[in-house]
């Protein structure tokens, strides 16, 4: 035990004089919050959008109008001319087109389909879907009022409400943050510990130190302990800006937010430590970091919801620690859930942890070759 | 505990170590006695790095066997490690921490308790001349001073037998004769100092001198003994102009064993005493007897187990 505290003690003294790494840690947070913050948005609004109208009637306004209320398009610009609109969203001018044919308004009074046409630029994936869907939307809800109206019906037979709980007005920023928090946790974790063996056995000192009677054990949670104290300071910082900027309510508990938190970074750092047995260089660890931090961004569910996924992407992204922590941060944050609903996540980062450091543990033998 | 290496501080018999087909230790088998100065003798990649690892218990022996204290190598080494102090090849320093913080992280590694801490640690900056620098980064410190404290840090806990891994490489002349006088006082406390070097002068004020070449101990004695009787002849020492273009000649003759340069001059190993007035009669420059130095007793070896193992082609 002693010699434990001696080597956290150490590190503690090296981590101080280190004030580049230091810097990093801290400013890593607030740098990738308010980027990925800002610039993640996921959810589609103002789409400029391109009126020709051919119809000139009471219903092609009312339709248009239509359009606008949703919000999700705002209509730039009008066109008098099929090429005009092609030329506009060619250019960019435009993402998406909305015409209407000559015969409109006649055809909706004939009671036959009246046809309008919406053009797409779909070389943007995210909006494409998204305009997509609302317009289809649209259209199906204005043809409801139109068939209403005629069997003089007041209002619709049925009437579905979708109500988004626990974000129910989409703001990316609720998803996103706890979820950057998780990954800039991950990442610092395992960098920072990734290198932590290595870089004494290419110093030398680790064969100084493998001499004494200094045990592996001791020596890998020696390394990797003073850690977890950074660990939760970035997440403090990163709840702070969380909380501060993008006012993400905390609506769970944050004393077991910071309990459970734990055990993801022991996974963590169990997976830096084991990283660093393996590689040779510094620079070796660093790519293998590399290695596996990016699964853990793409197939956690950080990005893509996981239910999405094919069964055997969906499989790989069950043996990433992050793919819990999110449930378990997101859980907290958003829904206000507590242990008992968590119980499964954390017991995974424990089989995690426990594995991770076992296998470096194992593997850590105080030979030099 | 294998019953050779009771008394011994270092025993080994036939311990060989391999890295693939190339054998880097071959074979050896020697005894150190407790209290003993023995100093490594031998070129680069002679193998006494490779030997002092494997005795430290940080590098597994490919074969043969080996006790250090009476400790086996092979199953005891974590026992070894408490009563030993290791100084790596190019020491092994904290440069991030202070003078005090690296002794006080090694005083805690091997659990010295904690009343008679801060009396060692003094004792270990005052014997490395560190007093009122403790607080200084390892860093900012210069060879000599970094030398003493790494040895500071590898006695900290009053080892019985320490590796020194060519401890005074690189440092001043000067700081190399202060180092070996701190050796010397550690020996002369009981302390068995086993010591890697490139350096005839030190090797000289070893008790014991192991020869390695090629990764095989040549000769395990004296200073003196060695000089005494590893030589196969009588050495004699020639003042000629342009000696080195000589060497092939003298060595053509007979009744010459050996011929090599020492700075200016040649020394040149005769069959017997009686062959000197042949030498000077060829030559016609007197020769001088001369006690051999360390470095002629090396070559001599070196010659010899290149001859045994039939690799002397040049
Ligand atoms: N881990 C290793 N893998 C492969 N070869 C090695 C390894 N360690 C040492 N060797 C080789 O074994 C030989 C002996 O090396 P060693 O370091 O023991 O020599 P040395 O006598 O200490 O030399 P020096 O005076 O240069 O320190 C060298 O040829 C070296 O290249
Ligand atoms: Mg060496």
């Amino acid at each position: 035990m002693s010699r434990i505290l001696a080597v956290i003690k150490k590190e503690f003294l090296q981590m101080r004089r280190d004030r580049l790494t230091l810097g990093i840690v801290f400013a890593l947070p607030l740098v990738q919050l308010l980027l990925f913050g800002y610039a993640i948005q996921t959810e589609v609004k103002h789409i400029s959008t391109v009126v020709f109208d051919q119809s000139l009637s009471p219903e092609s306004r009312d339709l248009t109008d239509s359009f606008t209320a949703s919000g999700y398009f705002d209509v730039t610009s009008t066109a008098n001319s099929y090429t005009a609109v092609t030329r506009m969203i060619d250019s960019g001018q435009a993402k998406v087109g909305i015409i209407y044919p000559p015969d409109f308004a006649e055809n909706l009074k004939k009671g036959v389909p009246a046809q309008v046409q919406v053009v797409v630029d779909a070389s943007d994936n995210m909006v494409a879907s998204q305009a997509v869907a609302v317009a289809n939307s649209i259209g199906l809800i204005k043809s409801q009022q139109v068939l209403f109206q005629r069997a003089r019906l007041q209002s619709a037979p049925y009437d579905v409400r979708v109500r988004p709980w626990y974000n129910p007005d989409g703001i990316t920023a609720y998803y996103m943050v706890p979820a950057i928090l998780g990954i800039i946790v991950t990442m610092t974790m395992v960098m920072m510990t990734s290198v932590a063996i290595v870089r004494e056995r290419e110093r030398g000192t680790l064969e100084q130190l493998i001499v004494t009677p200094l045990k592996s054990y001791e020596l890998m949670i020696g390394k990797v302990a003073p850690s977890i104290v950074l660990g939760y300071a970035q997440i403090t910082v990163a709840l702070l800006v969380g909380a501060l900027v993008f006012r993400v309510p905390i609506r769970g508990s944050l004393l077991q937010l910071y309990l459970l938190t734990l055990f993801f970074i022991t996974a963590s750092l169990g997976l830096g430590v084991l990283i660093s047995n393996i590689a040779k260089t510094q620079m070796q660890a660093m790519q293998m970091s590399f290695f596996v931090l990016l699964p853990s961004i793409l197939l956690s569910g950080f990005m893509f919801p996981r239910e999405a996924m094919p069964k055997v992407i969906y499989y790989i992204g069950a043996v990433i620690p992050l793919t819990y922590y999110l449930q378990i941060i997101r859980g907290i944050v958003l829904k206000g859930i507590g242990f008992p609903y968590l119980i499964g996540q954390v017991t995974a980062l424990l089989i995690f942890s426990a594995i991770f450091m076992g296998i470096a543990i194992l593997k850590f033998q105080k030979k030099i070759a | 505990m294998s019953l050779s290496g009771d008394d011994q501080a270092v025993s080994t018999r036939n311990l060989t170590r391999k890295f693939g087909s190339f054998t880097a230790v071959d074979q050896v088998t020697m005894d150190i006695g407790r209290g003993e100065i023995c100093g490594f003798l031998g070129p680069n990649g002679a193998g006494k790095t490779t030997t002092i690892r494997m005795l430290c218990g940080i590098l597994a022996p490919t074969s043969g066997s080996g006790s250090v204290l009476g400790y086996d190598i092979f199953r005891e080494s974590e026992q070894i490690k408490k009563h030993l102090g290791y100084m790596s090849q190019k020491f092994s320093l904290y440069e991030d921490l202070s003078v005090r913080e690296n002794l006080d992280f090694y005083s805690a590694l091997y659990e010295i308790p904690g009343r008679d801490r801060s009396g060692r640690i003094a004792e270990m900056v005052a014997m490395a001349g560190l007093a009122g620098r403790e607080r200084e980064l390892v860093a900012n410190l210069s060879g000599g001073w970094k030398q003493r404290l790494a040895l500071g840090c590898a006695i900290v806990a009053r080892p019985s037998i320490i590796f020194l891994d060519e401890p005074t490489s690189g440092v001043s002349p000067t700081s190399r004769r202060h180092f070996f006088n701190i050796i010397q006082g550690l020996a002369n406390q009981g302390i068995t100092v086993i010591v890697a070097t490139h350096f005839m002068d030190e090797a000289e004020r070893c008790g014991k001198i192991a020869f390695i070449s090629n990764g095989r101990l040549l000769a395990l004695d004296s200073p003196d003994r060695l000089k005494a009787t590893a030589l196969d002849g009588w050495l004699v020492e020639l003042e000629v102009a342009g000696g080195v273009n000589r060497i092939g000649d003298i060595e053509a003759l007979p009744y010459v064993r050996e011929c090599s340069l020492h700075g200016p001059l040649l020394h040149v190993l005769l069959e017997s005493e009686s062959r000197m007035a042949s030498l000077e009669g060829f030559i016609g420059v007197a020769p001088r007897p001369i006690t051999p130095s360390l470095e002629d007793v090396f070559i001599a070896l070196a010659k010899r187990s290149r001859v045994a193992a039939g690799t002397d082609g040049v």
